[in-house]
């Protein structure tokens, strides 16, 4: 719980100090460029003399902020597809997992690419990208959750109590649904981050002049055959972490949220 | 009022044998009939049709001769065998009833429960507690008749002869029809008017 | 008789620690100062509501309490204290369970191999056919794998396993419910068997009507308490030859007897009276009860009242 409360500490620090610092500190400034790490320059400065430190913490809360806006929607159209495959008509069932084999089939980044390319690449074309690509796994796990859920004895008892579907699905069914659509949801961050990093990265996520971590990587491979190690590796180092930063508070809710693992 | 099941079959695919067949069953309101067999006869299956719970391959079931509805309040209602899976863990014992609507005093009364159950959660109550929250649930104005399958059987035999007494007082004042099923023969016996052997009415023939 | 006992629980505490909402947390006492003995060749039932600790002292004997258990009192072998780690080894080999959930069976194998274990000889597979036919299990149920089982041949498979083994104690963590009468008198009869060829056998069980007839002592259980310990003839006779007022309103439970229960409940493990753990449902009780009752020789049984005689 206190780890689960630290690690959102952490992230929300990475995000507004991202947000927070003036667009003054990475400024070009010609006669700090390409300084190795130091005391003033933690993670040094790159080929325009901007601090890579700054770079860095902006690009993570550009990350950020499109792994949250990713993942939730993502979430959320797991949920209403699970859902709805579970307790609709069969043939919308057949529907269902037929698209999730479909976008499951098709590999992940060349999926990303298509979408993102075709909406217009950029902030928006990376956002609708990475949401319509990652529901499928979540609405697999709440399909069958759901299913199981329907099957129970209570479920039974309640249809004959006289209550609609619907009714059962709002009370039984969806609050049941909690912890597995918040652990989804959070572990869904990482998978966000990084194909939008990698998306990026191969030039067909953000433009160039947005601090991401993406175009921090892909502009430093240029430079890291002449030493300047220190552009790749800082960045790279932070995005992995902020990563798993991620997995460890999913991992840690999902000890807290599900009561089945909880009391062992 | 009478349920009724005409010539009841069931089977669970048409690959698998049938494990009922050619069935018929009459509970009328204010008898208790007990029903009997051994193991793996059907028992369960049979009080599952009756009470609208699975559709029976071929025959039907009538209540006063027009079919069992299918939708809203049922007036048959079926109490199983292991109460914690018929309760949804997560919620507090106060919503369990109130998703019946049945929450008067009078009813909590006579059943035993207890008010400061109402607040917990099903795992802090014992089986025999959480039964009688079964009971409870499916005693409302439109219930006409009551099956209980193997109700008692996980619980010890003084929480058995607390639930029966406590039914069977509920079940006579309603003027309620009761079906039972039950391996012990001195609790039919004692509980019901009369007795039905599943394997003399099941014609499936040998398995 | 008068053998030494091949098991001897004494004053067992078994306390759970759990996690209320949030981060609270507290001790659940589930067992408190269990004592029971069973010797070769005698079947001693438990008898008691469930939550009364049953199932709890088979796991604890077989040393499978889950980690935020923690006991004290003692468990013993043939006359040696057990650690968990001699429960381990003894397990299956000295001692077996017959687990209450059919969930124990492994999914992946099929029963016969469960039963019999891997490459049987001759002798044991003869064993096996012998005891799958008196239990009404059909010639090819070994092949079958548990998901092709219904509940109560599951539990057939599970007491034939037991049975196999060769162990010294038995322990049956209700073998019967599911099963119609006959079956379930068949199952016994085997554990009658059993006990007769010098094997402990602890039949735990909610069928006490049935447990009277077959066991050779009745151990009543009430809210993780042994409250008596008596001969199984004493609960053929009637109320006037038991001891504890439990034990009474247990038989005067029984559809055959009445079918009055008395009022109450057993009390929940985290709301415990002081002393006798029947008192509030007692009609007996004084002032005296409040202190902790030790368990007390009358009239050849055991019994946890001061009020007895």
């Amino acid at each position: 719980m206190i780890f689960a409360a630290l690690i959102f500490a952490v992230l929300l620090g990475v995000y507004l100090s991202g947000r927070l610092l003036s667009d003054d500190l990475i400024a070009a400034d010609f006669s700090q460029k390409a300084q190795k790490p130091s005391l003033e320059h933690p993670f040094g400065t790159d080929m325009l003399g901007r601090d890579m430190l700054a770079r860095t913490l902006k690009g993570l809360s550009v990350s950020i902020v499109v792994g949250t806006v990713a993942s939730c929607v993502s979430a959320v159209i797991a949920l209403i597809v699970g859902v709805a495959a579970a307790t609709g008509a069969s043939w919308l069932d057949h529907l269902i997992n037929w698209v999730i084999d479909l976008v499951m089939g098709i590999p992940h980044t060349v999926l990303l690419i298509l979408i993102s390319f075709a909406c217009g690449k950029g902030l928006k074309g990376v956002l609708i990208g990475v949401a319509v690509t990652h529901w499928t796994g979540l609405a697999r796990i709440i399909r069958s959750e759901v299913l199981q859920i329907r099957s129970q004895q209570y479920i039974e008892v309640s249809k004959k109590l006289g209550h609609s579907s619907w009714w059962i699905t709002v009370h039984h069914i969806l609050p049941h649904m909690v912890p597995q659509f918040l652990i989804g949801l959070i572990l869904m961050f990482p998978h966000a981050i990084m194909h939008e990093s990698s998306l990026t990265f191969l030039g067909f996520g953000l433009s160039p002049e947005q601090p991401a971590i993406g175009i921090i990587l892909s502009e430093s491979m240029k430079y890291i055959s002449t030493g300047m190690w220190w552009l790749a590796f800082f960045p790279g180092l932070m995005l992995v972490l902020i990563v798993l930063l991620f997995d460890r508070l999913g991992e840690n809710l999902k000890k807290i949220v599900d009561p089945y693992s909880a009391h062992e | 009022m009478q349920i009724e099941g005409k010539n009841l079959s069931f089977r669970y695919h048409p690959k698998l044998p049938w494990i009922l067949k050619d069935v018929s069953l009459t509970v009328k309101e204010g008898e208790r009939v007990g029903l009997v067999g051994p193991s793996g006869y059907g028992k369960s299956t049979l009080v599952r049709l009756l009470a609208g719970y699975l559709e029976p391959e071929e025959g039907e079931i009538l209540l006063d001769g027009k079919p069992l509805p299918r939708k809203g309040i049922s007036p048959v209602q079926l109490i199983y065998q292991h109460p914690e899976k018929a309760i949804n863990p997560r919620w507090k014992m106060k919503k369990v009833l109130q998703e019946s609507g049945m929450f008067r005093q009078e009813v909590m009364d006579s059943l035993g429960i207890e008010k400061d159950w109402l607040e917990r959660y099903p795992r802090e109550l014992s089986g025999g507690e959480l039964q009688r929250f079964c009971v409870a649930r499916s005693l409302f104005p439109g219930t006409h008749f009551l099956f209980a399958d193997e109700m008692s059987t996980m619980l010890d035999v003084i929480t058995q002869a607390q639930i029966w007494n406590l039914m069977l007082r509920e079940v006579e004042s309603r003027n309620l029809g009761l079906l039972m099923v039950t391996h012990n023969m001195e609790l039919a016996k004692k509980v019901c008017t009369r007795t039905v052997h599943l394997e003399e009415i099941n014609h499936r023939g040998k398995l | 008789m008068k053998e030494q006992p091949v098991l001897t629980v004494e004053d067992l505490s078994v306390s759970f620690h759990m996690y209320d909402t949030g981060l609270e947390q507290y001790d659940l006492k589930v067992i408190s100062n269990l004592t029971l003995d069973v010797r070769p060749g005698e079947i001693v039932a438990i008898a008691g509501s469930s939550g009364s600790g049953k199932s709890l002292l088979a796991h604890a004997v077989m040393g499978l309490l889950p980690g935020n258990a923690s006991t004290s009192g003692t468990i013993a072998y043939k006359g040696k204290v057990l650690s968990q780690k001699d429960k381990e080894k003894l397990r299956g080999k000295e001692f077996a369970l017959v687990p209450q959930s059919v969930a124990y069976l492994d999914p992946l194998m099929t029963v016969g191999t469960q039963v019999t274990g891997k490459k049987p000889d001759q002798k044991l597979l003869q064993a096996q056919k012998e005891i799958f036919r008196r239990l009404h299990l059909k010639e090819g149920t070994e092949k079958l794998y548990p998901f092709q089982l219904s509940g109560g041949m599951a539990r057939r498979i599970l007491v034939s396993t037991a049975v196999l083994s060769d162990a010294q104690v038995i322990l049956a963590d209700e073998p019967t419910p599911g099963l119609d009468l006959q079956m379930a008198l068949e199952a016994l009869k085997i554990f009658r068997e059993l006990a007769d060829k010098g094997k402990a056998v602890v039949l735990i069980t909610h069928d006490i009507d049935l447990a009277f007839h077959i066991a050779d002592r009745i151990a009543v259980f009430y809210a993780g308490t042994t409250v008596e310990v008596a001969d199984a003839r004493d609960f053929l006779t009637g109320p006037q030859a038991l001891r504890h007022p439990y034990s009474k309103a247990l038989w005067e439970a029984l559809p055959q007897n009445g079918f009055r229960p008395i009022a109450g409940f057993q009390p929940y493990a985290k709301y415990l009276p002081d002393g006798c753990l029947f008192g509030p449902r007692c009609p007996y009780k004084t002032r005296k009860c409040e202190t902790t009752i030790p368990m007390a020789e009358v009239r050849g049984g055991y019994v946890r009242c001061i009020h007895a005689d």
